[in-house]
């Protein structure tokens, strides 16, 4: 295609950057051209349809009408609990005010339990973008049985939650688990993750990790379909090395689906992992695993304490609210789209 | 022949709880005449159909002419468009038993609908415990209650307190059905009673019984036919199982703060908590901090740094470490025994150990679950659900599904029954945890424990449970925590139900 | 495409033959053990399904028994798969294609449009993202009720449409496409609708086909909802299924060989899915540049 013609040819004059209106594409990213300023400028000038008025009103209604339908309206509802103390069944309802913070604030569990889930959360998120970015770009490698490889490496996407959570909590049982097992004669090394907390918390890591897997994968193999492999061959015929034509080439065009997985991921990390930690430690041992989404998830719908839970999902919203602000301010600003 | 179908939504106002009855005659032929018959209910404001019914009435054949084709179009109209065939009284049961035991209750049900032909209970598996309550509260709030609903005991207060019940004492008064109450076993009886009447119907229900591996306890040297009676001597054969190579450890426990801290209070005598653990009133606090929590959770912190007792982790995972032979003895919920009998294990059963003197040693408490009916339906379906539940106490069933599944029969009778059978003499070990119940009447201190958030509770006593095993807290401070976080969870409860 | 990997092999190979060839088998060392690595649970979970209860329950061993065919049969009967199965595809099917559809269409609006709201718009399907599942599920439940969805194909798919993740990602996406493009498009006198449909939707497929592949097994996953909305065993979901075969409250031990039986079944859609459209998300841009 032309477009990635022309790449190719100014990829000749890599430090220089002939074609400005090109910055909001790839070029814009390698040092020499734009500095950060530039290219906040470059993505405000998005061209865009100036006649249709209406139109951008009816793309969006459907989405929008089931979100406020099936979101917005019942999110109300339960949020406004957090105000409250309600017994499960509803037939007592009283207002506490702020009651329900403090004594969240109050409680040392869940100052750890904060703590707990910044770890938990930048584990995740960094080790498992890093992960998956890694595996994508060996999978985008032209090697043979390749095919073989991504089903092989996207196949444990499709395990069930419940499933996953159960599976390595039985394999990695430091008593009877399989992986122990395995290394009890070859290592002197006890991990036990039933007492120990350091431990616990690494599997639970693990365990999250290995469950987006195949989701970062995907979406990290459709974003290194954007990128012409001509502009990498041409960057090799250059004489540099694939490190470098990775540094500087396949990363900086990657990192519109970089920037989405990181989001995605701490979303993730912080809202639906409450699953499997059920499954793997029930937030154990002591309150070592307990994040902070479990402790919502375990007081909604295991204690059916719904006041508190509303609480706890209005500090976790105000939580993921911040960390998605900051990432959208600043992260983006290295995004070159 | 009975055909069932029927679509009529005709909305018409009508009383709330009665219902009423549509009669509808098409005559399909000259010689034969069918009969719809709908018994319609409006709830919230939409009319639903509880009762259906099609009759063709004088012969069974329809004759295809140009006469009743017009009727037969709209009988293929009315079975096409009929939601659910359903001729009887539909009772819903929401049940969180899974695997072969789900199998179990089906069957009960299945029992159950081919003994009358007035109405069909419907078991449906929603989830584990929490989340089939959590169902049922949206269905509540929303007015869609099931009928019935299996609870956890850790519920037991929550839906006591709750004002959405139909208490199962008043509903079998009140349907006029007799059920002897004094036939109940006890342990299980008391549980469940508030002011001295049932309201629930306990359903599944166990015990903690004390298993061991009879294949370890040989290689170590010790008699498999005498199991250790207290806890000096679970300390003793532990050492000489470790000693001897014959297992990694000497015991391991399912449900740590179910076996350890609540059961082991009541088996001695001594209340979990105050208030007669939470049954006379709900400014209750938790008593396990006192001389005997103390003294047993400093002896398995003691052992498990020893390896005598190795913690396995919450709940039921524990049971692999014994499965697994590491482990030569574990107590557990009697329930377990259908699984150990699959296992493969050369395993036995024994009661409790005990501490001996000065403790009395009294009576065990149960867990599992029962069966709650809840406010909303018509008088109609509630005498269903009263012959439903009348048929799940009777005698037969609970010997039958004690069989099925291990759970202890809940009454006297059907323990007799059982007896007769010879039953006991075959498998001694399905005994246990009716004597350990029935071991003494029940005290204020013995008969269960009615405290609210319990399931937190429990959460908070085993996360400090392994604090201390962790080497993390001293024996004192996890206790202490143990408490103190409980004691502001019950507070809480206690607030909202003033 | 086996002319452009030579080619590519040949540019490569051309510089530095030796190491090339080095530089393959170590690539292929790798994949291999991040692939056995990230596959030993299901290898292991496998190994499960064939094994009878006592094996399973004994010392763990990666064995693969002779209970295949007993475990699968037993699995498929007992949690009544075949219906579920059903059930699941329809609930997976319809949601991922609803949530595709409308988030194409949002993101289009928000990238390619300036208008008032635009961003609060954004924000507004952003932030559903942020909503805890368990906090809101009664009151969705209430939502469900009160428009009669209870127990309905309606009522399992519908609220699982709106979808943040696809209008985020085809956001991030459309944002790189070259402007030239739109104002080429402009001038040839081209509608908007006429350039999502002709220019944008052909160079989406990778997009598509990857988002497929996530949201699909996203509702095929699905427990929580489903549980909680359906009352009927016709209308129960796999995952509901693979549930219901595991006892609760830990009075038994699960039977962990059935289990995984059911477990493998339900997951040879999934890995049907991946199968067929993973071509689509790796192989297009050989396909273009020819």
């Amino acid at each position: 295609m032309m477009q990635s013609r022309e790449l190719t040819s100014s990829l000749r004059n890599l430090p220089k950057c002939t074609n400005r209106r090109n910055q909001h594409t790839v070029w814009s990213l390698s040092k020499p051209c734009a500095t950060s300023k530039e290219r906040v400028i470059v993505m405000s000038q998005q061209v865009v349809f100036k006649k249709n008025k209406w139109l951008p009103y009816i793309l969006l209604a459907p989405q929008i009408v089931i979100t406020i339908v099936f979101f917005f309206w019942p999110a109300i509802t339960s949020l406004r609990l957090a105000l409250y103390r309600t017994t499960p069944f509803g037939d007592r309802t009283f207002f506490v005010g702020s009651q329900n913070f403090q004594r969240l604030f109050a409680s040392p569990q869940y100052q750890r339990s904060l703590i707990t889930t910044l770890m938990f959360s930048a584990s995740v998120t960094l080790l498992g973008v890093a992960i998956s970015l890694c595996i994508a770009l060996l999978l985008n490698q032209a090697v043979r049985g390749r095919t073989v490889y991504r089903t092989a490496i996207l196949w444990p996407y499709g395990v069930a939650l419940p499933i996953s959570g159960i599976l390595w909590m039985f394999m990695m049982h430091p008593t009877f688990g399989i992986v122990p097992y395995f290394f009890e004669g070859i290592i002197d090394f006890n991990f036990d993750w039933i007492l120990n907390g350091n431990a616990a918390m690494l599997l639970v890591i693990l365990t999250a990790i290995w469950t987006n897997l195949g989701y970062n994968v995907a979406f990290f193999l459709a974003g290194l379909q954007a990128i012409p492999k001509s502009l990498q061959e041409a960057a090799l015929v250059d004489g540099a090395t694939s490190l470098k034509a990775i540094r500087y080439i396949t990363l900086p065009l990657l990192s519109p689906t970089t920037f989405f997985l990181l989001v995605m991921n701490v979303v993730y990390s912080l809202f639906d992992t409450f699953g499997l930690i059920d499954a793997v430690t029930k937030g154990g041992p002591g309150n070592a695993t307990e994040i902070l989404i479990y402790k919502a998830y375990k007081d909604g719908i295991i204690s059916l304490n719904l006041g508190s839970s509303a609480a706890q999902s209005v500090i976790l919203m105000v939580l993921a609210t911040l960390l998605t602000v900051f990432q959208f301010g600043f992260i983006e600003r290295k995004v070159s789209y | 022949m009975v055909i069932t179908g029927c679509i009529f939504t005709i909305l018409k106002e009508g009383n709330l709880s009665g219902g009423m009855d549509y009669r509808l005659p098409i005559t399909v032929t000259h010689s034969h005449k069918l009969d719809l018959y709908c018994l319609h209910k409006i709830i919230r404001g939409r009319v639903v159909l509880v009762y259906q019914d099609f009759r063709i009435r004088g012969g069974i054949s329809v004759r295809f002419s140009s006469k009743n084709l017009v009727a037969l179009v709209v009988l293929t109209v009315i079975l096409a468009g009929a939601s659910v065939a359903n001729a009887k009284t539909q009772i819903d049961f929401w049940f969180s038993l899974g695997g072969q035991l789900g199998e179990t209750v089906q069957q009960l049900v299945t029992d159950f609908n081919n003994s009358q032909d007035e109405f069909e209970v419907v078991a449906f598996f929603r989830g584990a415990y929490a989340e089939s309550m959590t169902a049922a509260i949206a269905a509540y709030r929303a007015g869609n209650a099931p009928h019935i609903l299996q609870v956890y005991e850790v519920g037991t207060q929550t839906m006591l307190l709750s004002g959405a019940i139909y208490p199962v004492y008043q509903l079998m008064e009140e349907q006029g059905i007799e059920i002897d109450w004094d036939d109940f076993v006890s342990a299980v009886y008391a549980y469940y009673t508030h002011e001295g009447d049932l309201y629930s119907l306990p359903f599944n229900s166990s015990s903690p019984i004390f298993f061991y591996n009879r294949d370890i306890f040989e290689a170590a040297g010790l008699d498999p036919d005498r199991p250790p009676q207290t806890w000096q001597e679970v300390e003793e054969y532990s050492r000489q199982i470790i000693e001897s190579g014959a297992a990694r450890y000497g015991f391991t426990t399912g449900w740590p703060a179910w076996v350890q801290l609540e059961t082991m209070h009541a088996w001695h005598g001594l209340p979990f908590a105050s208030q007669g653990n939470g049954f006379d009133g709900l400014d209750v606090e938790l008593l396990i901090n006192g001389e005997f929590g103390m003294k047993h959770m400093s002896a398995l912190a003691r052992w498990q740094e020893e390896g005598i007792f190795h913690y396995g982790g919450r709940g039921d995972s524990a049971n692999w470490i014994f499965m697994n032979e590491d482990a030569a003895m574990m107590p557990h919920s009697s329930a377990l025994i259908g699984s150990m009998k699959q296992s493969g294990l050369n395993w036995d059963a024994a009661m409790l150990p005990h501490w001996g003197e000065p403790y009395p040693m009294t009576n065990t408490i149960i867990g599992g679950a029962t069966l709650w009916v809840l406010k909303g339906h018509s008088e109609e379906e509630y005498r269903g659900v009263a012959e439903f539940l009348n048929f799940v106490a009777q005698p037969e069933q609970q010997a039958w599904w004690h069989k099925q599944t291990g759970y202890v029969p809940i009454t006297n009778s059907a323990a007799a029954i059982l007896e007769a059978e010879g039953h006991f003499e075959k498998e001694p070990y399905q005994r246990i945890a009716i004597d350990q119940l029935n071991y003494s009447d029940p005290t204020p201190d013995t008969k269960g424990l009615r405290l609210g958030n319990f399931v937190e509770i429990r959460n908070v006593v085993e996360e400090e449970m392994e604090n201390i095993f962790a080497g993390n807290k001293s024996v004192e401070d996890g206790l202490n925590d143990a408490v103190k976080r409980a004691n502001q969870l019950l507070e809480e409860f206690a607030e909202m139900y003033q | 495409m086996s002319q452009k990997t030579a080619k590519q092999t040949n540019v490569l190979g051309g510089l530095q033959l030796n190491k090339v060839n080095w530089e393959k088998l170590y690539i292929h060392l790798l994949l291999i053990t991040i692939v056995l690595i990230i596959g030993f649970p299901l290898i292991y979970a496998f190994a499960i399904s064939t094994q009878s209860l006592q094996e399973v329950v004994g010392r763990p061993t990666l064995r693969i028994s002779n209970n295949l065919l007993g475990n699968y049969r037993e699995a498929w009967v007992r949690s009544d798969l075949g219906r579920l199965l059903f059930n699941s595809i329809f609930v997976a099917l319809p949601s991922t294609i609803g949530k595709i559809t409308m988030a194409i269409l949002s993101a289009f609006a928000i990238v390619f449009f300036n208008f008032r709201f635009k961003s609060l718009a954004f924000w507004t399907i952003f932030i559903t993202l942020m909503l805890p599942v368990p906090v809101r599920i009664v009151s969705t439940y209430q939502v469900i009720s009160d428009l009669g969805w209870l127990n309905s194909y309606v009522g399992l798919t519908v609220p699982l449409m709106a979808s943040a993740t696809g209008t985020f990602f085809f956001r991030q996406f459309y944002r790189t496409i070259p402007g030239e493009l739109v104002e080429a498009s402009q001038i040839d006198g081209a509608g908007p609708m006429r350039f999502l449909w002709s220019v944008l939707l052909p160079n989406s497929w990778a997009n598509i086909a990857a988002l497929f592949v996530v949201l699909f097994i996203f509702g095929w996953n699905q427990y929580l909802w489903p549980l909680m909305i359906t009352h009927t065993k016709e209308m129960r979901v796999v995952v509901v299924g693979l549930r219901s075969l595991i006892p609760g409250g830990g009075e038994m031990l699960p039977e962990w060989n059935i289990v995984m039986a059911a477990a493998m079944i339900a997951l040879v859609l999934p890995v049907i899915v991946i199968l067929s459209l993973q071509k689509y998300f790796v192989e297009l841009m050989i396909e273009t540049e020819k």
